[in-house]
């Protein structure tokens, strides 16, 4: 009687979450098989990720505020794609178009794209945080604020466009280019990691070399002596978001090259919160640390995704990690250093 | 100088897009090289032009005698907005319908319609539910659409005795609940589950199934329902999560598996980037979801890929009976869509107990407990727990951006 109790007592447990038995599996097999892919996958996303990221790292590196509004700057981008796309007639199929018109109407999208991010960002800029640091308000009304612009902007667009994705929009088919390890490398996945990449290295050398890049590390070192030896502090602050704008723009093009439907009034939500993560394991205000931050963090949640068997995992492990690396390395794994990498 | 810097940059940047997609353009038909393990899913079934309607349909209109309050209610509760709102849209809908063909009949019965939105989410369900609830005019409702609010909300209607028809939640657990208030208007998924999975060996001829479940009640629910009746069908499975936008791990697991066909349980908001993704990555074979994938707007959200899709559903294919169709139409601007038909019968069940006189909660919960008559759609009489006896499952097929009935499976 007893002894046949117990283990009904036991099972009692597992049980208690009917769904199914299996949520976790670890499995090695499957990460070994599906490598190659899930790397190139992850830098694809990583690359996104960085792009985003930059943005984050730029505006926290300048006025120490952690740029919420940030994921609504990026989906306002997309927004940009979304509209020059449809109004050139790119639809759910792949184009019949000549090959060099798909790149002329793709650069366009992202002309288009990099304003209209750039152009929110500057908004915000002027809108909400101008006012407040001229009446020198606190730092936690800067966040308060941040949060409420995203959520502002992400409602109008609710509230224009409605809870619906928009229709999805190829842009071309991806061509499979060249094989590694017996993974298919596709066109879509080299465009937008290649694009990426220049993106971010001339970011880099535009901050290490340029004037205003000069001028935003001065900023971010010391705004008050940076001002007294001559730096328009407001002007580099808006150039800042300006850039940061860009960036999210040129993102947006890749992402819905790489999500065709992921055009939607909250899309903007979770890549930017995983954005920010990449930019705070990286060091948040290091220009390259964003970058480090965001290939590992499309890294890493792709290989934990398939290592443990379920997509539900994806952010799971991506964020543990980014809490193990923090546990040791508080400034993340560069080191928030803006202001003090060298030109 | 950055100006300059930038300029060469953007050149360079389009050199390089324009190196990598040369020759993609032009290209329309499967990709040559990566295409998945075997050719499945390219069956052809052929679509169905009608279905058989009851002739001894009850319709709302009833006797046209009917007399009752000026402030009798039926209330619909469920998605109005939401990712998910269209299948919620359709319901209402063909609820309107059925109140307005009511309404023009009976000049002694004039019923009122409020409608309560839970954008979908088991989050949100409770505050109109319990909303609902506390409104005394409202004597019946149909709703809730979805299994996880379903679930979430059973309690509230159970305590106050106030009857609800869903005329789409179809997780099996829901009616296990020891609820007498909860009542559903087609089968559930411990039908619709082993429907797919005979339609897809059988009728597809899949070989090598990969089975995708989200992660709500309903997908759960299903995936482990269809997975159970694939037996050694099933090559591999994997879940994902609501709101997921991106299943680049999914698939290269699915195309390492060499997986002929994919079938997917969840909702549309998901299916459509998922299949999108899977055909751009090469995938040759059939995708094959549920009810709560069937809906233009996956059409709409996956494209092209869409073309090689089916849907099962318990549902019954509404536009192809030309009286509902029509009215339909005048009443949605739209045509009928999934379970625009159930949310009419499930309306018709409830006005015609207020024409019979049952104006009181009370009294129009005893009305559905011994109902037993036709709809428009199928023959309704519920058991003790709130099944319906042996409904039928459909099943879709997408032509020409269309969905396309192709008759009964799982027979």
């Amino acid at each position: 009687m007893i002894s046949e109790a117990i283990p009904s007592l036991i099972h009692a447990v597992p049980l208690a979450v009917p769904t199914d038995d299996t949520w976790i599996t670890f499995d090695v097999d499957s990460l070994a098989q599906n490598f190659w892919s899930s790397t190139f996958d992850g830098l694809t996303f990583g690359a996104i990720y960085a792009l985003v990221a930059l943005g984050y790292t730029l505006v926290y590196g300048v006025l120490n505020l952690i740029n919420f509004a940030h994921s609504e700057v990026f989906i306002v981008g997309c927004y940009g794609v979304f509209f020059t796309l449809s109004a050139l007639n790119f639809g759910p199929s792949a184009p019949h178009l000549p090959f060099w018109a798909i790149v002329g109407n793709l650069l366009l999208a992202l002309v288009v794209a990099i304003i209209a991010s750039a152009l929110t960002a500057v908004v915000v800029e002027r809108v909400a945080y101008k006012p407040l640091r001229k009446r020198k308000a606190p730092r936690l009304a800067f966040l308060i604020t941040a949060i409420g612009v995203s959520f502002a902007i992400q409602y109008l667009i609710y509230w224009w466009r409605g809870p619906s994705p928009e229709a999805a929009l190829t842009m071309f088919r991806p061509l499979p280019i060249f094989d590694v390890f017996g993974t298919i490398i596709d066109s879509q996945q080299l465009v937008i990691i290649i694009a990426a990449v220049i993106l971010m290295v001339a970011t880099d050398q535009f901050i290490r070399k340029s004037k205003t890049g000069r001028g935003i590390r001065a900023v971010a070192q010391d705004p008050d002596t940076a001002t007294l030896m001559g730096v328009n502090k407001e002007k580099i602050i808006l150039t800042t978001f300006a850039i940061g704008g860009v960036l999210a723009g040129a993102a947006a093009l890749f992402y819905v090259m790489k999500i065709p439907s992921g055009v939607q009034y909250n899309g903007g939500f979770i890549l930017g919160v995983k954005a920010f993560a990449a930019a705070v394991l990286g060091g948040i205000g290091n220009v390259r640390g964003a970058l480090l931050g965001g290939l590992l963090i499309g890294l890493i949640g792709n290989y934990g995704q398939v290592l443990l068997g379920s997509s539900q995992w994806t952010d799971v492990v991506a964020f543990v990690v980014l809490v193990l690396v923090l546990v040791v390395r508080p400034e993340g794994i560069l080191g928030s250093s803006l202001g003090k990498s060298k030109a | 100088m950055y100006r300059k810097k930038a300029l060469s940059v953007t050149a360079v940047a389009a050199v390089a897009l324009g190196m990598l997609m040369s020759g993609c353009a032009n290209q329309s038909g499967p990709g040559t090289t990566a295409t998945s393990g075997a050719d499945g899913g390219k069956v052809n079934i052929p679509a169905i032009s009608k279905v058989d309607v009851p002739s001894a349909a009850v319709l709302p209109a009833g006797d046209g005698k009917g007399k009752c309050p000026a402030t009798t209610t039926i209330a619909y509760a469920g998605a109005e907005t939401g990712p998910n709102a269209q299948l919620g849209i359709n319901i209402f809908n063909g609820i309107q319908l059925a109140i307005n063909q009511h309404n023009a009949a009976n000049p002694g019965c004039q019923v009122q319609f409020k409608k309560f939105d839970t954008e979908g989410d088991p989050n949100k369900a409770t505050g109109p539910v319990t909303q609902i609830v506390s409104e005394a005019d409202i004597i019946g409702v149909v709703g809730l659409p979805f299994s996880g609010e379903s679930k979430a909300t059973g309690n509230i209607f159970e305590q106050k005795g106030l009857v609800h028809i869903t005329p789409s939640a179809t997780n099996p657990n829901l009616t296990k609940n020891g609820w007498t208030t909860f009542f559903r208007a087609l089968g559930n998924d411990a039908v619709q589950g082993p429907a797919a999975a005979k339609f897809l060996t059988d009728k597809l001829m899949a070989k090598k199934v990969y089975v995708v479940q989200d992660d709500s009640d309903y997908g759960i629910g299903l995936g482990t329902q269809t997975s159970q009746a694939l037996g050694s069908a099933m090559v591999g499975s994997d879940k994902v999560v609501t709101g997921q936008k991106d299943f680049s791990a999914v698939i290269s697991k699915i195309m390492n598996s060499k997986a002929d066909t994919v079938y997917y349980a969840g909702y549309y908001a998901e299916a459509a980037p998922f299949d999108q993704q899977l055909v751009a990555k090469g995938f040759t074979g059939s995708f094959v979801g549920p009810d709560g994938v069937k809906d233009d707007q996956f059409i709409k959200q996956a494209g092209d890929a869409s073309s090689n899709s089916f849907f099962t559903c318990p549902c019954i294919p509404g536009e192809l009976i030309p009286s509902f169709e029509s009215e339909y139409k005048k009443v949605a601007n739209a045509e009928p869509g999934t379970y625009s038909i159930e949310g009419y019968d499930a309306a018709t069940v409830l006005l015609s107990g207020i024409d019979h006189g049952k104006q009181t909660r009370a009294d129009l919960l005893a009305w559905v407990k011994a109902y037993d008559a036709d709809g428009l759609s199928k023959h309704y009489k519920w058991d003790s727990t709130g099944e319906l006896a042996t409904p039928d499952v459909y099943g879709y097929k997408v032509e020409n951006g269309k969905i396309a009935p192709i008759g009964v499976i799982g027979k």
